[in-house]
């Protein structure tokens, strides 16, 4: 019998094999090979593809460099997005390694947020986490930790020190034994068939009846057309690491467990492929 | 947090009620018109677009100018990047000047974060209630 703990680690461990290809009218002086990388699940893409990043200006001249983003299949991809997220909601039921292409200019204004430096990537992290916590605990978890604890789980997360993170994060996943669970559950709902940003509410873990709420109660609830079906075809599917948990699956269980480290279910809703 | 009263402010070229500014879509971003047809004072809106807006009460932290109105009717789709963008705006501050917006004096919600959802989570007494401030005043 596995223990669920073996889950966290599953969760933080999860790689997508990458294949970064400079975009073609960026002008090189010598040709750009592709470069591969195993990118972890949970961090940031600007925090993780400093090597992409040199390994393409290498070839490039430092008057045709600005700032780096990525684009996968025409769409922008947004680096304070977590990468699990994106592969979900764009990639998924395609082959692998996922292809990104690098671009050095024409930045998108309209798409993306600028990323100085990993500072703005540390700051929109313990954003999220203190947003969280407003949903879990009303922020008493988060601002009872000291200066040193928020950096440790900055630093855990940069460093890829799942103990480190964990040390402190688990405090972040308690709750008075009474409740049964959080106050509510950080979560959010991106469809990769609206332009809309994701559905984020109030939504609790636990029903007035006592009755521990499921993934699917939460759907119906702020997504029905998500859990729709057609004939009896479900006609989405619905996405938290590269999985498919069970509609049946408490609610509370998920966000302790496949919640990414800024401490928010990032559910993804994509079309059921229909080969 | 104690704000001083003040005399109101003169506003040239100030944000307008939004009477009579054309109407446009909510991503119509940077465009002045829209900026003041997405953001009008709380008090002039009509009831119709009740469920369309939503009433944001904004307030300043330290020594960050203080708005003369402070409640405004928001397009749920308003981003905090274009509300950051109209109170620089009214602040008549320069463009490279940072504003930064805090929700439950706490935390700083993502530029691309509409309001309408944090109004879902974090609004209390029918208005969301936000802090903006010049540097950064909550972590």
């Amino acid at each position: 019998m596995t223990d669920d703990k073996d889950v966290l680690r599953d969760v933080w461990f999860g790689r997508i094999p990458t294949c970064f290809t400079l975009y073609q009218d960026e002008i090189t002086e010598r040709e750009a090979e592709p470069y591969y990388l195993l990118l972890p699940r949970v961090s940031y893409l600007t925090l993780v593809t400093d090597k992409v990043k040199k390994h393409f200006q290498k070839v490039m001249r430092q008057e045709d460099i600005s700032e780096i983003w990525f684009e996968y299949e025409g769409t922008p991809l947004k680096w304070h997005y977590p990468i699990g997220l994106l592969f979900d909601l764009l990639a998924s039921n395609t082959a692998l390694p996922w292809n990104i292409t690098v671009h050095f200019k024409s930045f998108p204004e309209k798409d993306l947020l600028h990323c100085p430096s990993k500072d703005t990537i540390e700051a929109h992290f313990m954003s999220c986490m203190k947003e969280a916590d407003a949903l879990k605990h009303k922020s008493q978890v988060i601002n009872e930790m000291q200066k040193k604890d928020h950096k440790q789980l900055w630093m855990g997360l940069q460093n890829d020190k799942f103990d480190q993170f964990w040390a402190i994060n688990r405090k972040l996943m308690e709750y008075p034994a009474e409740d049964n669970g959080f106050r509510y559950i950080p979560f959010r709902i991106y469809q990769a068939t609206t332009e809309r940003p994701f559905i984020q509410k109030l939504f609790r873990p636990v029903a007035a009846d006592g009755q521990l709420h499921t993934l699917g109660d939460l759907l119906k609830e702020v997504c029905p057309s998500a859990i729709t079906t057609e004939d009896g075809v479900k006609k989405n599917q619905i996405m938290i690491h590269g999985i498919e948990p069970m509609l049946e699956t408490p609610l509370q269980w998920l966000s302790e467990h496949l919640s990414y480290p800024d401490n928010f279910l990032h559910i993804s809703i994509i079309p059921q492929p229909t080969d | 947090m104690a704000e001083p009263e003040r005399q109101p402010m003169s506003l040239p070229g100030g944000p307008d009620a939004g009477e009579g500014a054309p109407e446009l879509g909510p991503d119509t971003n940077a465009l002045e018109p829209a900026l003041s047809a997405a953001v009008s004072p709380g008090t002039e809106e009509p009831t119709g677009d009740a469920k369309k807006k939503i009433d944001v009460l904004l307030k300043a932290v330290g020594d960050t100018p203080i708005m003369k109105t402070k409640k405004w009717a928001v397009e749920r789709t308003r981003t905090i990047q274009g509300l950051i963008a109209f109170i620089k705006k009214f602040l008549k501050l320069v463009a490279s000047e940072q504003l930064f917006i805090y929700v439950n004096q706490s935390f700083a919600p993502s530029p691309d974060q509409e309001v309408g959802t944090l109004y879902e989570c974090f609004g209390s007494d029918g208005k969301l209630v936000l802090h903006y401030c010049k540097s950064q005043a909550w972590g």
